[in-house]
């Protein structure tokens, strides 16, 4: 009975200064079985995971592996050691080194490196995984996704118990999504236990058998997935009944002013450096409409090219019917469009400057050079923002960067809500944040739009889209292949849509 | 509370260098209460000034004071050094002699008005920024290699620009800008350093020049996104460095009225970056405090002069400095400061567990 | 399946680090056969080559140093320095205590390994950039070369002496000279050292796990602690091998000067650093091959002897082709890289 349990914790408690990240948190793994650990952003699930991987040292707690009984994890070699193997969401290889090198470096024992069988092991594995790489390629030459499942390819020829797979999907598609779900069904069958960690609630209701949730560093509960629906599941990882996550479209009704029918900005055969095919798209005043299409699609890439955040090579662009020109973001600025980046990290915080520079930042550069606000004006532009959005901060001087995700996200937003643009585009607002805010920013998208802002909105979660959006255009590699509204607006629709029908 | 107040004190930026310079200050009190004497005497021309080591160490800290504004707005923009600034103060005063002697190296008057001299030097200072900058923003190059080209080749230029000649500056009005003017007992090198932090403190306060270096120093991607280009911020940094660069050659050329291209301003750039660490700036980018690094600057200078006192050599002078700067940024480096608050933090406990 | 794009440019079928090696190689021989045509002279004879050996063999061993903690992302200025303190303290020993040559080869191992110890340990354990580190070490041991001695001496001692004048011929190799005798080319024993040192080094980066989590620590830090590479001791033992070599090439430049000055190898780190990025080696770590920094202390040493042959001999002229030559290769890295970024993209 003893050997089932592959992984126990017991009472992990860890802090960092001013914060309890983990308190008295247990959890318990069974051999053959995909668990999944959820939790809103900041409920401690990466503290919980790194503690286990040996990055942090817990403060207290116990840690005990099937056959070993008590262990200590010092570091990420002694974790690899032990049998417990890590893949996280932003890819850990090293990008100047082959596929084969990065699946066997850090591993095994001896001095030497013998090349020859390394490459063929290697060779032999991306075969039978399906991976589309040559052992000796250099890394950086692979696509993104390749080198997420060369990660995914590294951890499983590792022969670990424990497999914890940290947000990995997130930059794979559709079937990738699917060779990975069936890899982990494979390896549980063998009797490997894994970890997922995804906010991706349809994936852990495919795969996964059993969920922990934590809240706030603490532990919510274990449950058998059967015993758990949907509702209930963020019910619990938010603290409270959710019902309102249903239909919110319905509280605020559409902007009805009399130029409601004005194109605010209109694009035809606009094309950037980052490799779409030329496309056409506007927006009306009022109007909240999405980009959709598979991750890769260039749904991205589309609404960078409007920003002028990549290099526009061709096409042309108007406002309000007047034809300006848009090679860098400030011209779109200048012209009432705002663009919140996908990659809220690479692009979007500037991590150690405080909440109130974060804020101002987009009006200040606005404004000019050599008009610099005055400290007191700043601050009380973001009081003001930190109020309306409900920004969770102990000051305006704290750096952004101490703020959980919601919050980095919500500062991001009143950034750009500050320049009180015309036109916003919100490119996945809501990846990778709690549930709670995700709800939040779709009310304020419909609320902005109701009072007469046009709204882009791109997210990877399709019931997300159809909830806000009025219009949808629809992405497949890399070109427009259809636009949906009315009507058509539902799962089935999209669906067909991107797959193409021909 | 109380603890909370030490610790404010503790975490700002001015705390490191204010302790460096408190520390110089008490060893010199202890070896020499006259260190800190300033008295009036003479100097050759007959002219009231003020001496003592005080004042030498306002003087001559004044380049490293000038340099380090322009390398603290560079660290934060690039997150890399220039370490081309020695050299570029060579070709700045270089080509202000050219000017100042018309290539002749014992003229009997100067060849061109002073201001026509020092205005070129600004603007071959800021050349050899713009190349640098061009280096770094453009061609995406690590500012410490980048500008390892004008430190390999900026003394060979200079030289090159006066035919190796020694040109003497034979007007004696140059000499007041790194000595004094008469009457006034000061070194004139005080006021320009003040003419500069006034100029630089302007600066800041109306441009967003301190938001936006900071803003790319931080990320790039992001400020880019909001507006900011990121390209022109760092080559503006460069740019400004390179007049920082023009106002320091100025008083190195006129303390001597001449040059010498292999010893002018030699490992000043080493200073000037010490200058801004010792401010406790990250040398790799983004926030800066620009009246640290200054106060850095004249700590080392301080640290210099104290050097001087205890009769070390000028060229062992490096040992110790290197020693000094060891121990300061062992001192501040995070791994060790996290060590001793862990350390401050048991110590109570353990004492409690004793009684 | 999406299909993933195969990239078939000859750039992206290499890696960054032969890319960069064979655009080194190509220049080096490019830049040699062109001064033998258009320049002629000393340059057809073989021990024109090998002197430049023979000057440059202390520059190759600091270099392949420099080379192997810039792959691991960091940087020593202290090389310079050290070769200086290590001249120095061989010359006093060997002259003013009568020392043996063995004892002298002690002493540059030892103060290079203690170089190594602390350097490393300042940066791997204590997290403290390694500009300023180095930066530190090498004012401390230019001041040090002061304190030990401070005027410049030649060394008499007869042993040293005789080891620094033994020549080995190289067999097959020579030229005839005016009075018609045939001369064969030798080396000195530093080059052979060099050499040693530069295959074996190779063989360390290549086939170690200790060389290949050089290259993994330099590609991404964070990756690599995350892949179980221990990173710290990684960049501690990289830092130990570069001071350890500079305490070798400090002893080779001693053999080939035979004298303690506080002014020898000015500036060495600096012509280190260059030589690596000629050869091929970023700063940013990760991409760099110590066959190529050997090149690249060839490259940079022809260039200046063709320089001096073209009668340009003035003191600047040095200075300035061997910064245009860096500023040359710095272009073509970054160019070449940035080409292989865009393609890769599309």
């Amino acid at each position: 009975m003893e050997e089932k349990q592959v992984l126990t914790m017991r009472g992990i408690n860890k802090s960092f200064p001013g914060v309890k990240a983990l308190q008295n948190v247990d959890f318990t793994l069974n051999k053959g079985e995909i668990h999944a650990l959820m939790g809103e952003n900041g409920a401690g699930k990466s503290t919980l995971i790194k503690v286990l991987t040996g990055v942090y040292s817990k403060d207290a707690g116990t840690i005990c592996l099937a056959g070993k009984g008590e262990v200590q994890i010092h570091s990420p070699q002694d974790a690899q050691r032990l049998g417990i193997s890590t893949v996280y969401q932003e890819i850990t290889l090293c990008p100047n080194l082959t596929v084969a090198e990065n699946m066997f470096i850090g591993r095994g024992e001896g001095r030497l490196v013998d090349w020859k069988s390394m490459n063929a092991d290697t060779e032999k594995l991306l075969k039978k995984l399906d991976i589309p790489a040559k052992a000796t390629q250099q890394l950086a030459n692979c696509s993104i996704a390749v080198q997420q499942m060369v990660a995914i390819a590294r951890a499983v020829d590792m022969d670990c118990k424990v497999l914890i797979l940290d947000e990995p999907t997130s930059s794979l598609d559709e079937q990738e999504v699917e060779k990975l779900f069936g890899l982990m069904r494979d390896l549980k069958e063998m009797g490997v236990g894994i970890i997922f960690v995804t906010h991706f609630l349809d994936q852990v209701y495919e795969v996964c058998d059993k969920i922990t949730v934590l809240r706030d560093g603490q532990l919510v509960g274990e449950y058998e997935i059967k015993d758990l629906p949907r509702v209930q599941l963020v019910a619990k990882m938010l603290g409270k009944e959710m019902d309102d996550l249903s239909d919110i479209k319905g509280e605020n009704s559409a902007y009805a002013g009399k130029d409601a029918e004005e194109r605010v900005f209109e694009a035809s055969k606009l094309q950037s450096d980052a490799g779409i095919q030329p496309f056409d798209f506007y927006i009306k005043k009022g109007e909240v409409n999405g980009f959709t299409g598979l991750l890769g699609s260039g749904r991205s890439e589309c609404v960078r090219s409007i920003f002028g955040a990549d290099r526009v090579i061709g096409g042309h662009v108007k406002v309000h019917g007047k034809d300006v020109k848009i090679n860098k973001p400030l011209d779109a600025m200048k012209n009432g469009i705002a663009y919140l980046p996908e990659d809220r990290k690479v692009d979007g915080i500037i991590g150690d400057l405080s909440v109130r520079d974060n804020i101002i930042l987009a009006l200040q550069v606005l404004t000019g050079f050599f008009k610099p606000f005055s400290k007191a004006k700043a601050n009380a532009f973001a009081e003001e923002y930190i109020k309306k959005l409900n920004i969770k901060t102990a000051s305006t001087d704290t750096p952004i960067k101490s703020l959980s995700g919601g919050n980095q996200q919500k500062v991001i937003l009143a950034r750009w809500l500050l320049m009180h643009p015309e036109y916003l585009i919100l490119d996945e607002p809501t990846r990778g944040i709690d549930v709670g805010t995700k709800v939040d920013i779709q009310k304020l998208v419909l609320e902005l739009a109701s009072e007469g802002m046009s709204v882009t909105f791109i997210s990877s979660e399709t019931d997300e889209m159809l909830r806000t959006c009025s219009r949808l255009v629809v992405m497949r590699d890399r070109k427009v292949v259809g636009e949906l509204s009315g009507d058509d607006l539902t799962q089935n629709k999209i669906m067909s849509t991107i797959a193409g029908g021909e | 509370m109380n603890k909370q107040i030490l610790k404010k004190i503790t975490s700002n930026q001015l705390f490191i260098p204010l302790m460096a310079l408190i520390l110089l200050a008490v060893i010199n009190l202890i070896n020499d209460p006259g260190f800190f004497k300033v008295t009036v005497g003479t100097n050759n021309a007959g002219n009231p000034v003020l001496s003592g080591y005080l004042i030498t160490i306002l003087d001559y800290g004044s380049e490293l004071a000038i340099l380090a504004i322009g390398m603290t707005l560079v660290t934060a923009a690039s997150g890399g050094q220039d370490i081309s600034v020695g050299a570029t103060i060579a070709i700045a005063g270089s080509a202000m002699l050219r000017i100042l002697c018309g290539g002749n190296s014992r003229p009997e008057t100067i060849q061109a008005p002073i201001i026509v001299a020092f205005l070129v030097a600004c603007i071959v200072g800021m050349l050899c920024g713009a190349f640098n900058g061009m280096l770094v923003a453009i061609f995406k190059i690590q500012p410490m290699i980048a500008t390892l080209i004008l430190f390999t080749a900026g003394r060979s230029i200079a030289a090159w620009i006066n035919n190796n000649e020694l040109p003497i500056v034979p007007d004696p009005k140059f000499a007041y800008f790194g000595g004094f003017i008469p009457g006034i007992p000061i070194p004139t090198t005080v006021f320009i350093v003040i003419a500069c932090i006034i100029v630089i403190a302007i600066v800041l306060k109306l441009t967003n020049l301190g938001l936006y270096t900071q803003a790319v120093g931080i990320n790039e991607n992001s400020s880019r996104l909001n507006g900011i280009n990121p390209i022109f911020i760092k080559f503006l940094t460069f740019v400004i460095l390179g007049l920082c660069v023009a106002v320091a050659a100025l008083i190195k050329v006129s303390r001597l009225s001449t040059i010498n291209y292999s010893v002018i301003a030699k490992d000043i750039e080493m200073d000037a970056i010490l200058a801004v660490a010792l401010g406790g700036n990250a040398l790799s980018g983004g926030k800066f405090n620009m009246w640290a690094s200054i106060l850095g600057a004249y700590v080392i200078q301080f640290l210099t002069t104290t050097l001087y006192k205890f009769n070390v050599q000028s060229d062992a002078l490096a040992a110790y400095k290197a020693v000094v700067v060891i121990l300061l940024v062992i001192f501040s480096a995070p791994t060790v400061r996290d060590y001793m608050a862990k350390l401050s933090k048991q110590l109570p406990v353990t004492r409690k567990e004793a009684a | 399946m999406k299909k993933i794009k195969e990239n078939t440019s000859i750039f992206n079928k290499m890696s960054d680090t032969n890319l960069l090696l064979t655009i080194t190689i190509v220049i080096f021989f490019l830049m040699y056969i062109g001064a033998v045509l258009f320049q002629g002279g000393g340059f057809t004879k073989p021990q024109m080559f090998f002197n430049i050996l023979n000057a440059n063999a202390a520059l190759i061993i600091t270099a392949c140093g420099m080379s192997i903690v810039m792959i691991s992302g960091g940087i020593d200025i202290s090389v310079g320095g050290v070769v200086a303190l290590v001249s120095m303290c061989c010359a006093v020993y060997l002259d003013y205590h009568d020392g043996s040559i063995i004892g002298s080869i002690l002493i540059a191992l030892g103060i290079g390994l203690a170089y190594g110890l602390v350097q490393g340990f300042l940066v791997a354990y204590l997290d403290i950039q390694p500009f300023i580190v180095s930066l530190a070490g090498m004012f401390f041991a230019r001041g040090m070369t002061t304190i030990v001695n401070t005027a410049p001496f030649n060394v008499e001692d007869p042993e040293f002496n005789a080891l620094k004048l033994t020549r080995i011929n190289v067999p097959g190799l020579g030229s005839v000279n005016k009075k018609g005798i045939y001369v064969p080319a030798y080396v000195e024993i530093g080059v052979i050292v060099a050499l040693l040192l530069v295959v074996l080094l190779f063989l360390v980066l290549r086939y170690t796990r200790l060389g290949r989590n050089l290259y993994a620590v330099g590609g991404n830090k964070q990756s690599a602690l995350m892949l179980g590479i221990n990173v710290k001791r990684t960049k501690f033992l990289s830092h130990l091998i570069c001071s350890l070599l500079a305490g070798i090439g400090g002893y080779v430049y001693f053999l080939h000067v035979g004298s303690g000055a506080a002014s020898h190898a000015m500036g060495m780190e600096m012509n280190a650093i260059a030589s690596s990025i000629i050869g091929g080696t970023m700063l940013t770590g990760g991409v760099g091959n110590i066959i190529g920094t050997l090149f690249g202390v060839l490259s940079l040493s022809t260039i200046q002897n063709i320089v001096a042959s073209a009668g340009l001999d003035q003191a600047w002229w040095t200075g300035i082709t061997i910064a245009a030559m860096l500023c040359i290769f710095l272009l073509i890295q970054s160019i070449v890289m940035s080409q292989k970024k865009k393609a890769l993209k599309i």
